[in-house]
């Protein structure tokens, strides 16, 4: 066999040897050279990865803690002058009793709660301290007076009583406390008044005040007055309903879409023209379906600004291409052979696709579309348009409650301005939708490796 | 050389097929097919075929790749139907009944007409599911006992039972090449057709395999009337009484299998058997 190709070729046999080796070592080569490319863009990649990561915890993680001070509430009856609390039964209806009780709160609410507070800070104070009451109030975060009025609100009984209570450092004494701010800057640089900053470090030494986990971080909303107490809480809960419309609406819909198009539309021209269409608005920048669905859904149904159903409808739009195409991809890849089985069973087409090719899809359309929430959860500009900025400061009960997203907190936070407080929790923010997204990711590739196993 | 292609009188006795060879064209016809043609979009794959297909027999078509010779098998039990662009004309009847009537429902004409595909296509389900799959949706099992008779006596028909009864909840597709080929004439069986079309049912298995299936096929045959689609002269002289010589879309040629194999009455067969085409 050698003798005969030998004599077709024009070369002999150790020359064609030779040959083939000079263009062996420029092969192995230019290998070489792929192989080292390519290293060098996942070294890079990962590399941003790591820094990305690495920057948004060492900022974040700061922002975890939170700085509690340890009070005994006295509830003076001195200071908390109101009638008792009404009582169901003193009352002919539920209507009255309603009245009554909203009054009584109402009297609870415009007493002098910060006197109370004042006054269980006073009894921290180390001996000859001099402050005064304004220096002193701006220690505690301005949230402890409701907290304090709540707990008398729930429990009236309290009165004349002291009891232990944990209220929130301010945003600017927790910067004092955690070292947020340069001690050595001057007075006029300092937030806080040199009286106020020696009361911290005496209470440090007391141990009046301490740093625990910022639970308030997810167990709050919002907050503007009370800038220590802002949690995701409001955010998290608006970005929940926004991902379940997206699911409840966009997988459905998407996938039924795919399957219509993929195995039951004629092929013809209008088909064409909406696969197109299809891929185009896969294409489209995110805001303007923020502005489809300020126009759409606020403008034109009249749906509430700001809220989490409007939002959802706005992502699942946006979502909707891609599952639609994710999923299309998927059926496309199902072995002709399969279908074949199927049909030559007997199977109908409607029994093909859903006893056969949709399981075998299942594990794709469900990555696909996991992958494709994440994205909108992390979506923010088409949140701008429809009102989701706007600062909420309650939990949404409901999705037509307003609310806001993670991102959009994000991105609010991110301008607020006190920088040295905010700048961690904006980067705690981010931490935990980079968490929510691993977190979804991650139930996207075990899903996909159990249903794959499975047969 | 007899020019009456089909009627050729018999030289030789049929010496590994039990059935008389004779008796293939004296067997009922199970299939009539009259000049069919094929289409796919503006080319034509079929030109004009007739041919009967006699009942409870094996009858194989052969001749080079790309003549129609799966074309014509996917005729059979409308299977082009599925393909798009495909425009088949002509007519074929079983038992007398036109298949392409357009009242004729295809989902019941494919459980009387079962096919065998040249890749072994298990569902990746469990065996016990593949070959309860028909039966099901074909509402034939009355309960769960019923569907395990079924079940359990398809794969003893495929020879398969004896190999895999203690793994029928695993997957089909776990099984060897010749295995998940049995597996999908078990599969066949189970809605109880009259028609098994196989289009080149071995050629992706090994010679045992092969051989299995080709025994298979022999005790098959009592009960079905087999149509096979085989590259192979020699699987198409082992396991058919009649055989069809297909070229370029045109049937040349037909008969009993040995005429056709020693006896060949056009050029084109003769070249094909001698390994001249193909
Ligand atoms: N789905 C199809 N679409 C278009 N042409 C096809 C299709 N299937 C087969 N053909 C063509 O029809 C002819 C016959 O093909 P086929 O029946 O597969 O031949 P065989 O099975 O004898 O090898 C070939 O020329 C082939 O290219
Ligand atoms: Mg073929």
């Amino acid at each position: 066999m050698a003798t005969t190709s030998a004599s077709t070729s024009p070369q002999t046999a150790p020359e064609r040897t030779r040959l083939i080796r000079a263009g062996l070592r420029r092969r192995h080569r230019s290998e070489t050279i792929f192989r080292g490319l390519g290293m060098a863009a996942i070294v890079l990649a990962l590399g941003f990865v790591v820094l990305l990561f690495v920057d948004v915890i060492r900022k974040g993680v700061p922002a975890f803690v939170q700085s509690n001070l340890h009070l005994e509430v006295f509830f003076d009856p001195a200071v908390i002058k109101v009638d008792p609390a009404p009582q169901t039964g003193d009352f002919a209806s539920p209507a009255e009793f309603q009245a009554a009780s909203l009054a009584w709160q109402r009297d609870v609410a415009l007493l002098n709660w910060n006197r109370i507070i004042e006054a269980s800070l006073r009894a921290k104070l180390p001996a000859n301290t001099q402050i005064d009451t304004r220096e002193l109030l701006t220690i505690p975060e301005t949230n402890a007076r409701h907290q304090v009025r709540e707990l008398f609100v729930a429990n009236p009984a309290l009165l004349g009583q002291t009891v232990p209570v944990d209220v929130l450092a301010s945003a600017n004494a927790a910067n004092w406390i955690k070292g947020n701010i340069d001690r050595s800057l001057g007075d006029a640089q300092q937030q806080m008044s040199p009286a106020a900053r020696a009361v911290i470090d005496a209470f440090e030494t007391s141990g009046t005040v301490s740093n625990g986990f910022a639970w308030s971080l997810f167990t709050n909303a919002d907050s503007r007055a009370a800038p220590a107490a802002a949690g995701l809480l409001g955010a998290f809960i608006g970005s929940l309903y926004m991902m379940l419309i997206v699911i409840v609406l966009a997988v459905p819909i998407g996938v039924a879409a795919a399957i219509y198009l993929e195995e039951f539309a004629p092929k013809s021209r209008l088909t064409d023209f909406i696969e197109v269409n299809i891929n185009n608005l896969a294409a489209v920048p995110s805001i303007v379906f923020g502005l489809l669905g300020a126009a759409a859904f606020i403008n034109y149904l009249h749906l509430p600004i700001s809220a989490p159903l409007v939002g959802g409808l706005v992502l699942t739009l946006m979502t909707l291409p891609t599952i639609i195409i994710a999923t299309r991809g998927a059926l496309l890849g199902v072995s002709p052979a399969l279908r074949q089985a199927a049909l030559g069973m007997g199977a109908s087409k409607t029994q093909m696709v859903f006893h056969h090719v949709l399981p075998v899809t299942l594990p794709s359309i469900l990555t696909a579309t996991i992958l494709g929430v994440a994205h909108a959860l992390g979506e923010t500009a088409p949140l701008l348009l429809i009102g989701m900025k706007a600062f909420v400061a309650q939990v949404p009960v409901t999705p037509l409650d307003q609310a806001t997203a993670l991102p959009v907190q994000i991105y609010l936070w991110q301008g607020n301005e006190n920088r040295n407080f905010f700048e961690p929790r904006t980067a705690a923010a981010i931490m935990v939708l980079l968490g929510v997204m691993i977190l979804l990711n991650g139930t996207a590739i075990f899903l996909r490796s159990r249903l794959e196993k499975r047969v | 050389m007899d020019m009456l292609a089909g009627k050729v009188k018999l030289t030789q006795q049929s010496v590994n097929s039990a059935m008389n060879p004779t008796d293939a064209l004296a067997r009922p016809i199970r299939l009539e097919a009259r000049d069919v043609t094929v289409h796919y979009g503006a080319k034509q794959a079929l030109f004009g075929i007739s041919i009967d297909i006699p009942d409870r027999a094996v009858t194989s078509f052969i001749g080079p790749s790309g003549c129609g010779k799966s074309t014509f098998l996917r005729c059979i039990n409308r299977m082009n139907d599925t393909i798009e662009g495909a425009r088949v004309g002509g007519s074929i009847k079983l038992d007398g009944e036109d298949i392409y009537d357009p009242s004729l429902d295809v989902v019941e004409l494919r459980a009387r007409i079962g096919m065998v595909f040249q890749k072994p296509n298990p569902f990746p389900k469990s065996i016990y599911e593949n070959v309860a799959y028909g039966p099901r949706i074909h509402g034939l099992a009355r309960s769960k006992s019923d569907l395990d008779e079924i079940v359990v006596s398809s794969l003893r028909k495929a020879g398969l039972f004896e190999e895999v009864k203690d793994r029928l909840s695993e997957p089909g597709t776990g099984l060897s090449g010749g295995q998940q080929q049995r597996l999908c004439i078990a599969r066949a069986i189970a809605v109880g057709p009259e028609v098994i079309l196989m289009d080149e049912p071995c050629s992706a298995l090994d010679p045992i395999a092969t051989a299995i299936i080709e025994e298979l096929i022999d005790e098959l045959r009592e009960n079905y009337t087999i149509v096979i689609v085989t590259h192979s002269m020699q699987q198409a002289a082992r396991v058919s009484q009649k055989t069809a010589f297909f070229h370029l879309g045109k049937l040349i040629e037909e008969g009993v299998t040995e005429d056709i194999f020693t006896n060949p009455v056009h050029k084109q067969t003769q070249d094909y058997i001698m390994g001249r085409i193909g």
